[in-house]
């Protein structure tokens, strides 16, 4: 029998029907697929059963240990000198592979490592560029999330006037948002061009020839931030209107009551705008903080995630992973770490901006 | 000490005049209301002597300096909006020391002006709260005590009691009153409320299509209309007006008639009455009555519909050919609904105007 819910509805799911059917197919079934994916050894294309594995593709992943040397110390005690001047240590490979004493170091490598005195300490990972790409997205989040909001709420400030033609800036600011982001980083690729670039030959200009040709996109150290600078400017347009939508609901009488008052610009800001932007600001936020570690079209397009893997990233690492490699269950559990990790940024920002009472 | 003057006031959107050129003097320490129907420009022109909108053309002084471009804050005013405009994520003693902090005052004139607004306003057991958890009328309070605290000489209200509830009006109504008494400042307040005109103020400024009608006392105003629109416009329920012919006039006295009014002669104030042609005939319904002995003016008529208030009563009569006319009798009555009436006035309490 049929519950009342589901009989006295029917018109009702037969409309949500087609929709309730795409999301099932598209989004719950291979997120569920993904978890269960992540506990296999399964292969994108293969003629062998999959088999449950465990935890074999988190340790992989996630496998880290610490290892602290001493320095080769020759007859006398004295520390042996390598050539250019730092102490030599025992070679890591001497423990890494087929090392008996240290089975759990099998098959790692150094990911970096530090002095601490006469010893060095040793970070040694399993899946070194998995780690590169987590901390990578980190540096992006941690950057593109308050850089493109408070550009996106400066822009948003600027152009919340009545002013003639305002509506012009406000089209020029948002158009980058609906152009592909695939299409503006290919456009992009062309602007951060190592001989012919424009911003190369924008920069060569202002200097007078001072600041030499970078390629922007090959070096290893500013592919990430050229990276970064792109980001921030295809998708502030989309926040900026978001903002504007905020400061809209903030009603004029308030900024009236605010003038005759004689508060100044700087705090009507302070006092009625930004407390009334509250809501908007933490949308704006988790917004851009979860379409931040889903970082991958421009580092497919620009950058393949070199050079180095200087650009490596966590999406990137499960699609190359899971397509490229064909090993499907290493990328589910990628997709999955990516997933835990968000899930907990969004519940501690939740939890940082909950309504005080 | 803070006179206002406004000289030839006008103010233009493109091509759209509200304001006409408005000549009014305000004296130091008065309540002066800007009475008028909605869209006649009074709430502008509040809004143009607080600084909110631009003078396009035309003089303001408040207190014998021309303020015409000079920012709101610079005014020396306060000003109480009909929405409260009271900061929602701020407390109310945040809210109420608004302008002290972004003044920079210290903590303990904070305090000591705060805790004075609050016992002005009674409201000393709401100082916690947010606005969200007061009603109507204690957010209109806070929105006073805003205004208070920094002590300015004007006080400008515009429709401060609209969104109140009628009780809770007539409450604020006294409230203001009180407040303008003890305070000693001069106020402007802005309202389309007769009863709140005429129970407020020193002097009432009746406007229209952004054009001063009258300005005077309210029962000057009230007694001595300069126009058919001031007479309808104050008091309630409004002013009975009659199309009458005009039989003969002699200096300031001219006799009138119609098919349901007898002959009465009266004084005629107002210009532009002339023997032959036709007037417009004002009376109160306070000043109508069916007793015998109530005047030499005599309307004939029947009862068409009566409420009884208890104390007053309140006629609505159809006049022999065929006009609505309210009757206010300060007793109770009974009338049989459909008999006919004869009403008398005393002439004296008549107006008669030009068409």
């Amino acid at each position: 029998m049929a519950s009342k819910f589901v009989a006295s509805n029917r018109t009702g799911w037969l409309m949500a029907g087609p929709a309730a059917l795409v999301i099932l197919s598209f989004v719950i079934i291979p997120f569920v697929f993904a978890i269960i994916f992540s506990f296999t050894n399964q292969r994108l294309v293969s003629p062998n059963p999959a088999e449950f594995t465990g935890l074999s593709n988190y340790r992989q992943l996630l496998g880290m240990s610490v290892l602290t040397l001493d320095p080769v110390k020759d007859a006398a005690g004295a520390v042996t000198m390598a050539a250019n001047g730092t102490p030599e240590y025992p070679s890591l490979r001497s423990y890494t592979r087929n090392n008996p004493d240290y089975p759990n170091l099998e098959g790692m490598r150094e990911w970096f490592s530090f002095s601490w005195g006469e010893a060095r300490t040793y970070v040694l990972a399993r899946d070194v560029v998995f780690l590169t790409a987590v901390i990578n997205t980190f540096i992006f989040v941690i950057l593109v999330a308050p850089l493109q909001g408070g550009i996106a709420l400066c822009l948003a400030l600027l152009i919340n006037q009545r002013l003639r033609g305002i509506n012009v800036f406000r089209a020029i600011y948002f158009m980058p948002v609906v152009v592909s982001i695939v299409v503006v980083s290919l456009l992009w690729r062309f602007i951060y061009d190592g001989d012919s670039g424009l911003l190369n030959n924008l920069l060569g200009a202002v200097s007078f020839g001072a600041i030499p040709k970078i390629d922007w996109l090959g070096n290893a150290h500013t592919a990430l931030g050229s990276i970064i600078a792109m980001s921030i400017w295809q998708a502030v347009g989309f926040h900026m209107v978001i903002w504007l939508s905020g400061l809209q609901t903030i009603s004029p009488t308030l900024y009236e009551a605010a003038a005759i008052e004689g508060s100044s610009s700087w705090q009507t800001f302070r006092y009625i705008t930004w407390p009334g932007l509250r809501n908007t600001a933490i949308l704006v936020l988790v917004v851009i903080t979860m379409q931040a570690f889903g970082l991958f079209s421009q580092i497919d397009v620009m950058t393949k995630g070199g050079p180095l893997d200087s650009t490596q990233t966590i999406v990137f690492q499960a699609i190359q992973r899971g397509y490229g490699k064909q090993d499907i269950s290493g990328g589910s559990a990628i997709s999955v770490v990516l997933f835990v990790i968000v899930l907990s940024v969004s519940l501690i920002q939740r939890w940082l901006t909950r309504e005080k009472a | 000490m803070a006179a206002i003057t406004l000289k030839g006031l006008k103010k233009s959107y493109g091509q759209a005049h509200v304001i006409k050129g408005v000549d009014i003097d305000i004296e130091d320490g008065e309540f002066v209301v800007f009475v008028g129907p909605s869209g006649c420009g009074k709430s502008t022109l509040l809004r143009m002597i607080a600084g909110l909108e631009d003078i396009s053309d035309g003089t303001l002084t408040i207190g014998g300096k021309v303020m015409n471009d000079l920012p709101p804050k610079d005014r020396g005013v306060a000003m109480v909006f009909q929405s409260y405009a009271i900061f929602p994520h701020m407390t109310v003693r945040e809210n109420v020391a608004f302008g002290l902090t972004i003044s920079g005052a210290s903590k303990e004139e904070k305090e000591t002006k705060v805790a004075e607004a609050a016992r002005i306003l009674q409201m000393e057991h709401l100082m916690d709260r947010r606005p969200s958890q007061l009603s109507g009328g204690q957010r209109q309070r806070v929105a006073i005590g805003r205004a208070i605290v920094r002590k300015p000489q004007v006080f400008l209200f515009d429709e401060p009691l609209s969104n109140l509830d009628a009780a809770l009006r007539m409450d604020m109504r006294m409230e203001i009153g009180k407040l303008h008494k003890a305070l000693g400042a001069t106020m402007v307040y802005v309202t389309h409320d007769q009863v709140e005109a005429m129970t407020l103020a020193d002097k009432i400024v009746v406007l229209k299509d952004g054009l001063v009608q009258q300005i005077g006392s309210p029962m000057e105003l009230y007694h001595h209309p300069a126009n058919a629109f001031v007479a309808g416009f104050l008091g309630s329920p409004g002013m009975n007006f009659l199309e009458v012919d005009v039989k003969e006039v002699n200096g300031d006295r001219a006799t009138v008639s119609n098919a349901a009014l007898d002959p009465v002669t009266l004084t005629a104030r107002h210009p532009g009455i002339k023997a032959g042609g036709k007037a417009r005939l004002g009376l109160r319904p306070q000043y109508l009555s069916p007793d015998a002995d109530a005047g030499a003016g005599v309307l004939h008529g029947k009862i068409a519909l009566t409420e009884r208030l208890g104390s007053e009563t309140i006629v609505e009569a159809v006049t022999t050919d065929g006009k609505p006319l309210i009757v206010a009798l300060a007793r109770d009555a009974v009338f049989e609904i459909g008999t006919p009436i004869s009403l008398r006035f005393d002439p004296e309490t008549a107006h008669l105007f030009a068409l």
